[in-house]
């Protein structure tokens, strides 16, 4: 499979922590006919960056962008995850093993085959060697078109 | 105490004489050993044999801060390194700093500027003289040192910061002097009230108080805490440092040392030389200076002149305390700060200069600058880390380039007002 297919858009949105930013956010997807698919938020004091995972990221970007937001698209595995206690630590031992460092991960709502769908960002360097790594020990990557038809 | 009464109290025509004089040496030297003032003169069709009268200076060029970044570090200079034995600097209007040097002799004609200085505020060789100006590169704490020493006071050099300890030598030392910028003589007031010194504890009588705009309510309030009379003093880097004028007791506008740097005053505008009494911008001629004399610089302050006699005797000109300025230099906590400098970091970090906004506060009795950038797509990070080292880098280069801390602060895109035409980039919220 190519790697890219393997690899899922997420849009980054840089919010100042004035109130509304993010209705205003869901409000503009809204309109532009795009739905989010699962979202993270992570802030400090003086801002925050939400994390979107939509169904037309490239959409999504523009409308934004359009609208004034600084917004970035990054790089992101959607992994399936066995449902049960242990799944997780399991996916993340191999990648501790690999070497690979884990900026940040999220979690969808929505089960896939009574599996869980976690979204892991890494090193943009590693994606490649961890992709294969990861299909070598049977998990499974979901392809950004899955993820989008979610 | 008048310190040198024979020039500071000097018949006006006499005075003329000598500044005359000085001028013509001053210029004949620059023509022959200053390639840029050579250039200049030439340019302007002067001969500089043939200044005749105080009139004649009108004709010679201007020097501003953007003629010293073609001559930087010193090529300026009309004696050669080794006849120099001091350098200062201060901030040039983007990233170039101004580079002033001093022969042996102009460490002691300074000396004697700050010595008038001093008598002109009071002070005597009994006073206990507590520096709170910065000792480096800025001229504000050497100069009143060397100064201080001349006239025989005790001279403690604190040189800015370290409140607490300041305020300990004050009051154990008994110090009768204070030499620090307005705003942090506030501080230093403030504190003392946190700490519950009653300022009839101290033994304050009299503060030297410059290198930064400061009100009348500023005065009252400082003269009101600390218990002491603050006379505005006035100076800059280009013309020798402080020494260049002060407040006598009168407090009615400050004495120039005019037997040193002659003053003009002219329209910003078109450079027309304007009538004592009318306001412009302040311009100095250096006529006693040996290794750096600028003739004609345009200060960019607003001031006035006024050439009648002082009820305290001097005869020297004076000009009115300065309220304002004709370009766009800031002053933050006492140092010079020009946007052109930010801009400058800016668009070196990232290629492109990103929209920007300079927002200044007072915290206290601090001047606070902040500089807001705009993200955009070179400037953004997926990680909060890696926005925060933005930050962090961001705030590293323009501290090493402008001397000062400052805070940086992303915001969104187009939340920074576009305009036509001059970009309003500096929104100053300070009261005065």
């Amino acid at each position: 499979m190519a790697l890219a297919d393997n690899v899922t858009k997420q849009v980054s949105v840089f919010l100042e922590n004035k109130s509304g930013r993010l209705a205003e956010v869901c409000e503009v997807l809204g309109e532009a006919d795009v739905n989010i698919r699962a979202l993270c938020i992570a802030d400090t004091s003086d801002f925050g960056i939400l994390r979107l995972i939509v169904n037309d990221p490239a959409r999504a970007t523009r409308v934004l962008q359009e609208r004034g937001f600084g917004v970035g698209e990054a790089d992101v595995l959607a992994l399936i995850v066995p449902d049960r206690p242990g799944g997780l630590a399991s996916v993340l031992a191999l990648l501790r093993d690999a070497g690979v460092n884990v900026e940040y991960m999220y979690a969808f709502f929505i089960t896939v085959d009574g599996d869980a769908v976690v979204l892991f960002r890494i090193d943009d360097a590693a994606i490649a060697d961890t992709v294969q790594m990861l299909e070598e020990n049977n998990i499974r990557i979901l392809t950004a078109d899955e993820v989008y038809a979610l | 105490m008048i310190w040198d009464p024979e020039n500071e109290c000097m018949d006006p025509e006499q005075r003329r004489e000598v500044q005359l004089h000085r001028l013509r040496a001053t210029v004949a030297r620059l023509a022959a050993n200053v390639p840029y003032y050579r250039d200049r003169f030439a340019e302007a069709g002067i001969n500089p044999l043939d200044i005749k009268s105080l009139d004649d200076l009108q004709y010679l060029p201007f020097t501003a801060k953007d003629g010293m970044r073609e001559t930087y570090p010193t090529g300026m200079f009309a004696v050669p390194m080794s006849e120099v034995v001091r350098i200062h600097s201060s901030s040039g209007t983007t990233g170039v700093p101004i580079v002033a040097g001093y022969t042996r002799t102009e460490i002691e004609i300074w000396a004697h500027t700050i010595a008038r200085t001093i008598c002109l505020g009071g002070g005597t060789s009994a006073d206990i003289l507590q520096i709170a100006y910065g000792y480096g590169l800025f001229t504000g704490g050497l100069g009143l040192h060397y100064g201080g020493e001349l006239v025989g006071c005790t001279v403690i050099p604190m040189s800015a910061g370290n409140t607490k300890r300041q305020l300990m030598m004050m009051r154990d030392l008994k110090t009768t002097m204070l030499a620090c910028t307005p705003s942090y003589a506030l501080t230093l007031a403030d504190e003392a009230v946190d700490e519950g010194i009653d300022p009839g504890e101290l033994s304050l009588k009299s503060g030297l108080f410059g290198a930064e705009v400061w009100s009348t309510g500023s005065r009252d309030a400082i003269e009101q805490m600390l218990n002491l009379k603050a006379h505005d003093i006035y100076g800059l880097t280009e013309i020798i440092g402080p020494g260049v004028s002060a407040e006598c007791g009168c407090q009615c506008g400050l004495h120039v040392c005019d037997d040193h740097f002659i003053p003009e005053i002219i329209d910003p505008d078109t450079g027309r030389v304007l009538p004592a009494g009318e306001r412009g911008e302040l311009v100095f001629t250096c006529i006693t200076k040996q290794a750096f004399p600028v003739i004609r610089f345009r200060t960019r302050d607003i001031t006035r002149l006024n050439y009648d006699k002082c009820e305290c005797g001097r005869t020297s000109v004076r000009m009115d305390r300065v309220t304002g300025r004709s370009d766009d230099m800031l002053i933050i906590r006492g140092v010079n700060v020009f946007p052109g400098q930010i801009e400058n970091v800016l668009v070196n970090m990232e290629e492109t200069l990103p929209h920007y906004q300079l927002v200044i506060t007072k915290e206290g009795r601090l001047d606070v600058l902040e500089v807001q950038v705009e993200v955009s797509p070179q400037i953004f990070a997926d990680t909060i880390k890696g926005l925060e080292s933005v930050e962090a880098k961001i705030q590293d280069e323009l501290a090493g380039a402008l001397g000062i801390q400052c805070r940086v602060k992303l915001v969104e895109p187009k939340t920074i007002e576009r305009s036509i035409g001059k970009a309003k980039r500096v929104i100053d919220l300070r009261e005065e």
